[in-house]
């Protein structure tokens, strides 16, 4: 028999309703004795942007015990982009004769200005959403004619994607493509909330896809310097419910240690081959994080043998950083320390239609996946 | 924007594969995973292949799953990560 194209990895078990019955009923057995563990309340962080959807989406919030708090980290690509770094794109939309090719998610962020790269076009700017960067790199080969720019922004797993699509731009000899690479690191960005003394976090859900990448190796920091408890985690609903049961184990135990609940995709090394191709076109950077400001080598630039292909090298943009939305309170939620419904624009002056910040506007920011599915 | 889908590779051409996404085709290039080969499943994100993916793990998973959460008060082993000590 032929095997159905996606096999084991979409069986409808992955969210079979008795089994999730049966692991949130662990999960509120478990999480009083880890809430005794960790002061009263036990607050675990979903560090991925596509986690904060799957939990919003899956309704699981809604069954949570009291003690506990799942908070959205730092892993929104867009949410985490500084407003200097919008400020950048937007004035690269703005060059005349360019083509912006860019993800969907990027299309609505506002610049210090009332701007943004939809918005644009009415003031003439080419902006075209594509899939893949190597749709970009098609568009460069058919209008030598036009300068074409991909948006580059996002975290490891979207980095290597963007550096091999640079690769193939250079080995086609294209002179007319170019990208940005606002990219950041997660193990650095942790490391950010952990060494902050009111940090209050207990456990974290480590990104599924950002690991198929690194490997589960570059977390051990977590378990070992900050004795905090971790666990790579799938995205569907059971994976995220035995994720969230492993954290309170581990606290329970007072045993933090890196575990993997996403072996079927997630290896303690990675992808060396994504690896190596990372390492040839960027190198280490220091990003401007939204709320935070710049932070030594907890981003990705491109290496000097790929300058040539840096958007804001090629047109001379000079960066510079820029004040946030008034009231918005991204930042703090970015670092756990808020929950969207605790901003006062939440929902009044900032909603999805109309969003003032960049955690309602980004798809899988918290506070649009909040908006959108409730608490 | 980490959104990544499985599917099983129909085809390979060069550093190129034609993908089934249970049943849409699509293009996927394989420079991040040059060792996949035509059967094989691999994890899909933004037309690049970012992972191979192991079909009997994903069994194996599931099957902790129905075992642990089937009976109450058990919770399924992560395996273990962070690599060599």
């Amino acid at each position: 028999m032929k095997p159905a194209p996606a096999g084991s990895f979409c069986s409808p078990l992955w969210r079979d309703r008795a089994l999730a019955a049966a692991a949130v009923s662990e999960l509120r057995r478990l999480a009083p004795a880890a809430a005794a563990r960790a002061g009263g309340q036990i607050n675990l962080m979903e560090v991925c942007g596509t986690h904060t959807m799957a939990v919003a989406a899956s309704g699981m919030r809604g069954l949570f015990p009291k003690e506990l708090r799942m908070l959205s980290g730092p892993g929104c690509p867009v949410c985490v982009t500084s407003q200097g770094d919008i400020d950048t794109v937007l004035a690269l939309a703005l060059v005349p004769g360019v083509i912006i090719t860019t993800f969907g998610d990027m299309l609505k962020v506002k610049g210090s200005g009332s701007l943004d790269l939809n918005s644009a076009r009415e003031r003439g700017a080419d902006v075209r959403v594509v899939y893949s960067p190597l749709d970009a790199v098609a568009l460069a080969a058919a209008e030598p004619s036009r300068q074409v720019i991909f948006i580059g922004v996002g975290f490891e797993t979207t980095a290597p994607v963007i550096g091999a699509a640079v690769r193939q731009a250079r080995k086609a000899g294209l002179k007319n493509f170019s990208s940005t690479a606002f990219f950041k690191l997660v193990p650095p960005a942790l490391e950010m909330l952990l060494s902050d003394p009111e940090n209050k976090i207990h456990g974290f859900m480590l990104p599924g896809h950002v690991s198929a990448i690194i490997g589960t190796a570059p977390y051990r920091f977590i378990a070992e310097k900050y004795r905090v408890a971790c666990v790579v985690t799938g995205f569907e609903p059971l994976d995220i419910l035995a994720g969230i049961n492993i954290l309170l184990k581990q606290v329970i135990s007072g045993a933090p240690r890196v575990e993997d609940e996403y072996f079927r995709v997630v290896s303690a090394e990675g992808n060396l081959a994504a690896q190596k191709i990372m390492k040839e076109v960027f190198s280490l950077s220091t990003p401007s994080w939204r709320a935070i400001g710049p932070v030594k080598n907890t981003g990705l630039k491109f290496s000097k043998d790929y300058a040539s292909f840096d958007a804001v090298k090629r047109f001379k943009l000079k960066y510079s950083e820029a004040p946030e939305p008034k009231g918005c309170s991204c930042g703090k939620i970015l670092l756990g320390k808020a929950l969207p419904p605790d901003c006062p624009l939440f929902g009044k002056a900032c909603t999805p239609a109309n969003a003032v910040g960049p955690c309602m506007v980004s798809s899988e920011g918290a506070c649009a996946a909040w908006y959108k599915y409730g608490a | 924007m980490c959104l990544a889908v499985p599917g099983r590779i129909l085809s390979v051409r060069g550093n190129n594969a034609e993908v089934d996404f249970s049943g849409v085709k699509r293009a996927v290039s394989l420079d991040l995973v040059p060792a996949a080969r035509q059967n094989d499943y691999v994890l899909v994100h933004a037309g690049f292949a970012i992972q191979l993916l192991a079909p009997e793990e994903a069994r194996e998973t599931l099957k902790l799953f129905t075992e642990i959460f089937s009976r109450t008060g058990g919770v399924p082993p992560g395996r273990k990560g962070g690599g060599k000590p």
